[in-house]
């Protein structure tokens, strides 16, 4: 399972990358492994305003169909659109590639409830047990 | 049938067509009638149909035909769905031309409810049984399917909300619910609150409890649960959101497993919405239509749809509009009629006892499968079940093979598939319901197949994997299926 360092995450398996006073957005490799191949992804338009742990977006699967919610709070500034065409890139890079959204953070205390790559990592191995 | 002409079933009409071929054709229609027809109302291009013979239509159509799978061909477990035989004299019921020929109209019309008095009835019995049946006080028989007889339901306990001066804006389900009651809460306009569900299997009533409060309009539920088990906890459920305020509503899916046992109104419930094409005997999907009527205790009653079927002091039955708190019209008519007559002869045929009999038989197919499955397979949720249960191929896929792969693999040996990877709870679901219909030899036969496909899974994973075999398609590749969605066939 791919953790990177240098990412927080949420319990619900969506990572977020900050940057100075922007946060970049997706879902973790753990989230598109259980998803299986992704097939349709919904996401927020620019200018939206997402709550933390509110729905963002939404994910279907050849198995089920999923909200994805915003890890931290603030208004969406870019998304993107290659993996409404191409979602297959969100398996292939859940990382890189596969990112969802920018957001212009409006809270930077929130990444306070957030999980660091160790303790996501001990996160996901407590749910395999 | 040879090789070469069994793939035809699999190509579209359209491409069984050949330029100039014809099926018939009509004195005096040589030429195209470009006359008869202003120049506004004719093609500018060729409709593009089929050109072929009638045997081309008819062989299509029958080798597809023979494709068909249906409980009427071989077992049918599909969890969640009840699949149970549709016995055929409801069918001969139903096509008797009394009630075949009556025109929908009929009862609105001046004079018209008395030339209708026989379909009417049947609509006022139906609700009555079914009041009986659920410990409803009314019954609406509109609905023309489950999803929309819980989108019927959920407007009403807006309604019954709205009439109270009460603003309210969730709606809470378990997390083991039917993907409709989430949507259908939703599409009425609440905002949805799922509950885990505890080790038993229940709803996790201490963390149920911290969400319900006087903003929750109402509580959706299916019990037995969408696991196959009795939610033991249902009376302190119901209790519980009665004394805020909020419904309580039963999907019900799973009413075959306790039909004539225990009646949703005695439990608790305010609203319940029965599948008739599940628990009834009629028919499913594509040999439907379904229907999904909705019934409500004495206090909901003036909020369910019109018409209402109403009995007069003459002992005539009449259609009555006069319901000023009524969501109003939720459908054409008076729902699927030809569905209400097929269910309302399956109870009378069955009565009391052939109902209990019926939930005592599918209860122990159910145990009787679980029981012998649950060395073979990891069983979650290990107690006595009720219509159905849920495997999960968790030890097998960590050795290489899926729920999907076994599922692929009962295609191959004649047996529909269950449910797979519902309940999301479950890991690699399998959620088995055998109904009542099924004989002992039927029911071995599966669990055969089933053992057989746990020792491949030692031996043999590449049989499964591969699978099925002897289908007109093989192993189909659904991502795809899903990304590249093709609808709609275009000449080349």
């Amino acid at each position: 399972m791919n953790i990177p360092d240098g990412l927080l995450f949420t319990k619900e398996h969506e990572w977020v990358k900050i940057e100075g006073k922007r946060a970049k957005m997706g879902i973790t490799d753990y989230a598109q492994h259980s998803l299986g191949d992704i097939t349709f992804i919904e996401l927020p338009g620019k200018g939206k305003t997402c709550r933390q742990f509110k729905q963002m977006a939404t994910v279907e699967s050849v198995k089920a169909a999923s909200d994805v919610y915003a890890s931290l709070s603030g208004n969406v500034v870019e998304v993107n659109e290659t993996i409404v065409r191409q979602p297959e890139l969100v398996n292939q890079s859940p990382y890189e590639q596969g990112w969802f959204v920018v957001i212009e953070l409006s809270d930077e205390k929130e990444k306070d409830n957030l999980m660091n790559g160790d303790a996501y990592r001990n996160y996901v191995k407590g749910l395999a047990q | 049938m040879c090789g070469k002409f069994r793939g035809d079933s699999m190509r579209l009409i359209f491409e069984t067509s050949v330029s100039g071929r014809r099926g018939h054709r009509f004195p005096g229609c040589e030429e195209y009638p470009a006359a008869v027809f202003p120049k506004k109302y004719r093609r500018a291009a060729d409709a593009g149909l089929p050109e072929v013979s009638e045997l081309d239509v008819v062989r299509h159509y029958t080798n597809l035909s023979r494709l068909n799978y249906s409980v009427d061909t071989n077992f049918y477990p599909l969890g969640s769905c009840t699949m149970k035989y549709n016995p055929k004299f409801t069918e001969k019921i139903a096509g008797l031309d009394g009630f075949l020929d009556l025109h929908p109209l009929m009862p609105q019309l001046r004079g018209g409810g008395m030339l209708a008095q026989g379909s009417l009835e049947v609509v006022y019995k139906t609700e009555r049984l079914l009041s009986e049946i659920t410990g409803m006080n009314a019954f609406t028989m509109q609905p023309l399917a489950g999803a929309h007889g819980e989108l019927t339901g959920v407007m009403i306990i807006a309604a019954y909300h709205r009439d109270r001066g009460r603003k309210r804006k969730y709606i809470i389900v378990p997390d083991s619910s039917h993907g409709t009651n989430p949507a259908s809460a939703a599409i009425a306009g609440f905002e949805v609150i799922v509950v885990p569900s505890d080790k038993n299997g229940y709803m996790d009533f201490e963390l149920f409890k911290e969400k319900l409060n006087e903003d929750v309009a109402g509580v959706m539920l299916t019990c037995p649960n969408t696991l196959g088990i009795f939610e033991a906890q249902i009376k302190k459920i119901c209790d519980a959101a009665h004394k805020v305020g909020a419904l309580v509503y039963y999907d019900g899916a799973n009413l075959n497993a306790i039909m004539g046992k225990a009646r949703p109104g005695d439990l608790g419930f305010d609203i319940v919405h029965l599948n008739l094409h599940k628990t009834f005997g009629t028919p499913h999907g594509g040999g439907g239509p379904g229907a999904g009527p909705v019934g409500v205790v004495k206090t909901l009653k003036d909020f369910l749809p019109i018409s209402r079927v109403v009995k007069r002091t003459d002992g005539t039955f009449a259609l009555d509009y006069n319901y000023p708190k009524s969501i109003g019209y939720i459908a054409p008519f008076f729902g699927n009629f030809g569905v209400i007559l097929k269910s309302y002869a399956y109870i009378m045929l069955l009565g009391r006892t052939g109902l209990i009999d019926a939930s005592e038989y599918a209860v122990l197919n159910a145990n009787y499968c679980r029981v012998k499955l649950k060395k073979y397979f990891n069983l979650p949720y290990d107690c006595i079940c009720k219509h159905e249960f849920v495997l999960s191929a968790e030890a097998q896929k960590q050795k290489g093979v899926s729920a999907l792969d076994i599922a692929k693999y009962l295609i191959s040996k004649g047996v529909h598939p269950p449910t797979v990877y519902f309940p999301l709870i479950v890991k690699e679901a399998l959620m088995i319901e055998p109904t009542e219909s099924e004989s002992k030899e039927t029911l071995d036969a599966f669990i055969d197949t089933m053992i057989a496909i746990a020792r491949m899974v030692e031996d043999n994973p590449e049989v499964l994997k591969a699978a099925p075999e002897n289908m007109p398609v093989k192993r189909l590749d659904e991502t795809k299926a899903a990304r590249e969605l093709v609808v709609r066939w275009k000449a080349a």
